[in-house]
Order: C-alpha cells, then structure tokens, then sequence
C-alpha cells in the first residue's frame, strides 16, 4: 500500500442498470507504466472518468496517494491534487498558439484574479520551454494549434498534461489515427515521459502496448480478468477468447 | 507559416491605426461638425443625425459585452435585453423623478403614477432622486442580477443550446414582469416625458451633444477595458472554454467561475448601454427588454463579426444605421431584410464583416497568384497552373 499511488477498491458504476464496472479493484505503484486493454464496452474508459472525477462510482473508493479520496471531488480539484489526462482525439485550444496552449496547463494559480491581473511567471516559461523540446514542438511554438498536423496535436496535448506536472498521467488510446512512425515517437515519449511519475494508458494496438508496457491490465465487464507481464497476458486461455482470439 | 506571423502582425498595425481614426471621428469629428459646421454646408450632421448615432454607439457597447460572452467564451445569451433595460429603466426612473412637478399632472409623482392612482413614491424609487445613486446602479443592478442568475446556471453545468433557451425564458418572463403596472415602472408604455438630466433641457441640440459625446467616450473606454480582459491570461482562457472546455477543466481550472466572471462583465456593459440610451431615446418600455429585442443585439454581434471586438462595434453600428435606413425608406421591408441578413451573415459569413475584410488579402493573393502561374506556363496547363 505504501508504494501504491493509485487504489480503486469494489468500484461499481452502473448506466441504466448496464454495469460499466462491477466491483473494480485496481491499483497503480508509484513510478510504474502500465497499460490498460480489453474489447470494447469492458470499462476502459469508465475507469478513467471515475479517477478524474467525471463520472462519481455508485460505490468502492478511489484513493490517491494514500490519503486522497478522489470520489468525493470535483474534477479540477483532481487536476490540481496532480492527476492529468490526456483525452482520446486531440483536444487542444485551436485558435490559441502552441505555446499558449502550455502556458495555460502549467501548474500555476489558475483562479480569475490571478489570471486577469498576473503576468506569466518565469519558472512557467522554463518549463513550458522544456516540455516544447520533449514534445518537439519548438519551431512551431508561435503557430496557431488548429495548424498542426494530427499527430502534432495528440503530443501538443501530452505536453499540456506534462506541463501540469502530474504525478498520475492517464492517456487514452494516444496512437489511434497515428502513422507507424508517428505511433514509435509517441512510445519513445510516453517512456520518456514515465520515468518521473506513472503512466496508465490505455490501448488497443497491441504492438504498441508490447513496446511500451511491463504490466498490462486487461479489463472485461467492468472488472479485472487478468494481470501481469504482456507475455503473461498473452498466453492467459480466458484473454485469448476473448480479446485477442478476435484480433 | 511564416506568412500567418507576418499578417498578423500587420493586421494589428492597421487594426491600431484604424481604432484611432475611428475614435476621433466618433469622439471628435461628428459632435464638432455638428455644433462648428453651418447648417447650409454639406459637412453639417444635424442634431438628429447625431442622436441616431449616439443610439447605435449605445448599442455598440452592448454589442461588446455580449462578444464577449458570446463570441468570445462561446455561450450564447439570448436575455442580454434584459441587463440592458435593467440598466435603462435605473436611469429612466432619475429622469422621471427629474421632471418634477412639471409634467401634465403638475405633481411631483410621475404621470403614470398619478394616472394609476398611486398616491406616494414607492420605496424602491426614492433613490433614484440622486444621480450618483442612479449611475452606480446602473452598473450594479444589471450585474448583481447576471451573477445571481450565473451563479445558479454556471454552476449545475448548463450550457450551448440549454443555455440559450434558459435566457430567453428568462427574457420573457421578465418582460411579462415589466409589463404589470404593479410593478409601478410604467406598465406597457414604459418611462417617458423626460425634461431634464441635471438640470439641463433634454430637448436643447447642446444636451444631445453632451450625451452622445459621453455615449462615445464609455464607448472607447468599454472597448479598451473588453480589450485589455480579452488580452489577459483570462481572455486566452475565455477562448479555451469556448474551443475545449473538457480540457480546462482538466487542467484544473474551474470554468464556471469565469464564465460568470465575464457574463457578469457583459451585463454591466449591457446596462451601461441601456442608461445612455434612455435620455437619447427619450422613452424605454418593456418592449425594448424581452425576446425580440434579445435576438436582434445577437444578430448585431454576428453580422459585424464575432470573436473580435471591432467586429461587434462595426457590426451594431452598421445594422442599427440599415435600420433607421430601410424603416424610413422602405418601412414594409425592414423586418424581411433583417431576417434575410441573419442567414446570409451565417452561411456565407461566419465570421461577420470583420472576417470578410480580413479574408480580402488572402483572397487577392489567390487571385494574383492564379494569374502570374497561369502567366508563367507557356502551354496553359491546367494542371500546371494549380501548383
């Protein structure tokens, strides 16, 4: 538990009686990379609105850090307690620069006064000049973000998750759409970006997952099925049924 | 790439140059020509052209709230009739109070209020007897009134379309509210037969001048105060709620709170407007408060551009000047044409007059383009030429 930085515990969360995840235990350790798969409908996505406050369970807990219960608060107060996540499609400020777009998602006092009135602070700029090179998006820094490529967009939009400095980064399927190229950067990023505070992406291109995981999760009707190293996961009977029997 | 950097700086060269030409001829050159030019000379504007104007620039400073909110934030308020007769009716009430005993009653009591049998001021108008109370509320009732209700609707998470219908409920229901002689406002025909506004003759061309070269010097000021919250930090969040609202949230920010933030902004500049129109006007009644009234202020902002603040002055000037136009001229049409140029504006201009000046550089370039390729390829290849 004292390495756990992330523990959801009997979380059911039902839409009309269908149960997007049924008595879900799951946790993450701190620093760890891990991936989340399974078919459609298994709670992938649920599972992420339940941590960032979206979506509230019907019951179980979500504890962060130990003491941080985050199913009793609101979204920005998750953001802020150091859970970032990176949506499915792009989504970026398009009529604001590349730049801008960080310089908004840094850590920084984020109420209206502050922003009305304070200039940007100069630890921001460093930062936001750090993540631009990781992301390698600095020649394009003063463009309009609507401009970028797709690709270009999905890693503008993992800088601004990086840029928040969360301690907990959840991605959402970040290579779907992606050339194969594009797909390696993003695996080179992601571990690049794990190596100061755990990652939990979920995906359904299996390569990538075998490029960029140690343990991988797989998720059906809402509850874990199976856990552990992908080759583990990949020669468990019951996943091969159902999951990757269809591939 | 390049090439976007390089407009846009020079759009804002131009945009400044032109913002300085437009405010000495508003601020200055209209009233001089007015009170300086000989009425036989060409150049004279009379004094009721002036007031007309002086309508629009009321509008004007309407149409920049509502930019901002709508344009801007990306949440469309279909009630804005309302701040900006909260704000009209506070100052129509000092002017009433103002005529004093001489109205055609002969009591210190407005007319309607004599006709209605009302025997003493109610509570709620005494104040209104001081014209520092009456500027201040001006700007608060309007602004107390949009936080109240932004309060409760920001924060359950209503927005877009629900949005809108909420507020023109809401523009309804108040104009039902103001309609009720109860409501010792008037009733249906409103606040009228204003004399004087401290002391001077509302009637007298000096006054006029007066308040019109106030209306374009808030004007100004509510330009540059729009111009400054639009280039702040919080401007750039205004826009990033309007394109990805998930994602500030996400990153932390709380949404609602600058939403009601601006909506509040929006209303006082609405009843600001509202307070420059009535002595100009000379008359506010219901019937510039509900749903009809709302719908056109929106219609102003999207004709001339939104998203820019240029775009909803030019916008609220322009269709209010076509107004005065086609209802003296053609009074039949007015009404078709305004309905006309709402769906053309839509879909043939989404970005208003301002989009269309701003597309003409691009435009010519294409044009210009086209016909040196064309010029350079000696067999007139088609295919050639595109590139």
């Amino acid at each position: 538990m004292a390495n756990t930085i992330l523990f959801m515990e009997d979380v059911s969360v039902s839409f009309d009686g269908f149960k997007a995840l049924n008595k879900l235990n799951f946790s993450i350790d701190y620093g760890e990379l891990r991936c989340v798969i399974g078919p459609n409908g298994a709670g992938k996505s649920t599972l992420l609105d339940v941590v960032t406050g979206k979506i509230r369970p019907d019951s179980g807990s979500v504890i962060f850090k130990e003491t941080t219960h985050l199913d009793r608060m609101q979204q920005e107060e998750i953001a802020n307690a150091g859970i970032g996540r990176k949506f499915q499609t792009p989504t970026i400020y398009e009529n604001l620069t590349v730049r801008d777009n960080l310089e908004l998602s840094a850590k920084q006092d984020k109420t209206v006064k502050s922003m009305l009135f304070g200039g940007i602070s100069g630890s921001v700029s460093v930062k936001v000049n750090e993540v631009l090179d990781i992301i390698g998006l600095e020649e394009k820094q003063l463009l309009r973000a609507g401009l970028l490529a797709h690709g270009e967009k999905q890693w503008l939009e993992i800088g601004m998750v990086v840029v928040q400095d969360p301690d907990l980064f959840l991605v959402d399927e970040p290579v779907a759409g992606m050339s194969d190229r594009e797909t390696e950067n993003t695996a080179v990023l992601l571990k690049r970006i794990a190596e100061e505070r755990s990652v939990l992406v979920i995906e359904h291109d299996m390569n990538f997952v075998r490029e960029i995981a140690k343990r991988v999760t797989v998720l059906h009707e809402g509850a874990v099925i199976c856990e552990g190293s992908i080759d583990h996961v990949h020669a468990d009977q019951q996943v091969i049924e159902l999951y990757l029997g269809r591939g | 790439m390049q090439r976007e950097l390089i407009s846009r700086r020079l759009e804002e060269k131009f945009g400044r140059a032109f913002l300085i030409a437009a405010a000495l001829f508003f601020v200055v050159l209209m009233p001089s020509l007015n009170a300086f030019a000989s009425p036989d000379s060409m150049l004279h504007i009379s004094g009721f052209t002036l007031n007309l104007f002086g309508k629009y620039l009321a509008y004007a400073i309407l149409a920049l709230g509502l930019d901002l909110i709508w344009g801007y934030t990306g949440i469309l308020s279909l009630g804005h009739g309302i701040f900006f007769g909260l704000g009209a009716y506070c100052m129509g009430m000092y002017l009433a109070l103002a005529i004093g005993a001489e109205g055609v009653y002969k009591s210190v009591l407005p007319d309607f209020m004599v006709w209605n049998q009302v025997k003493e001021l109610p509570i709620f108008w005494k104040p209104f007897q001081s014209f520092p109370f009456t500027l201040a509320a001006v700007v608060i009732v309007p602004s107390l009134f949009a936080a109240g209700f932004g309060f409760l609707v920001f924060r359950t998470r209503i927005r877009g379309v629900y949005f809108a219908i909420i507020t023109q409920a809401l523009a309804l229901s108040a104009w039902l509210v103001f309609n009720r002689n109860e409501m010792n406002l008037g009733g249906t025909n409103g606040l009228t037969g204003f004399k004087k506004i401290l002391g001077y003759e509302l009637g007298s061309d000096g006054t006029q001048r007066g308040l019109y070269i106030a209306t374009a010097i808030v004007l100004c000021g509510a330009y540059l105060l729009c111009r400054s919250i639009v280039n702040s930090r919080a401007g750039r969040i205004l826009l990033a709620i309007r394109d990805a609202e998930g994602r500030v949230l996400y990153s932390g920010y709380t949404p609602s709170h600058y939403k009601l933030f601006v909506f509040t902004v929006s209303a006082a500049l609405a009843g600001i407007a509202g307070a420059l129109y009535a002595p100009q006007v000379g008359i506010i009644t219901p019937g510039r408060i509900g749903v009809l009234p709302s719908i056109e202020m929106v219609i102003w902002v999207a004709v001339g551009g939104r998203g820019t603040l240029i775009g909803a002055i030019i916008g609220a000037i322009s269709v209010n000047w076509a107004r005065s136009f086609l209802t003296s001229n053609f009074p039949n049409y007015w009404l078709y044409f305004q309905g006309g140029m709402f769906i053309f504006v839509v879909h043939f201009m989404p970005d208003g007059i301002v989009g269309l000046v701003r597309g003409l550089p691009e435009f010519t370039r294409k044009l210009m383009g086209k016909r040196n390729h064309s010029a350079q390829s000696p067999s007139g290849d088609p295919e050639a030429a595109r590139d």
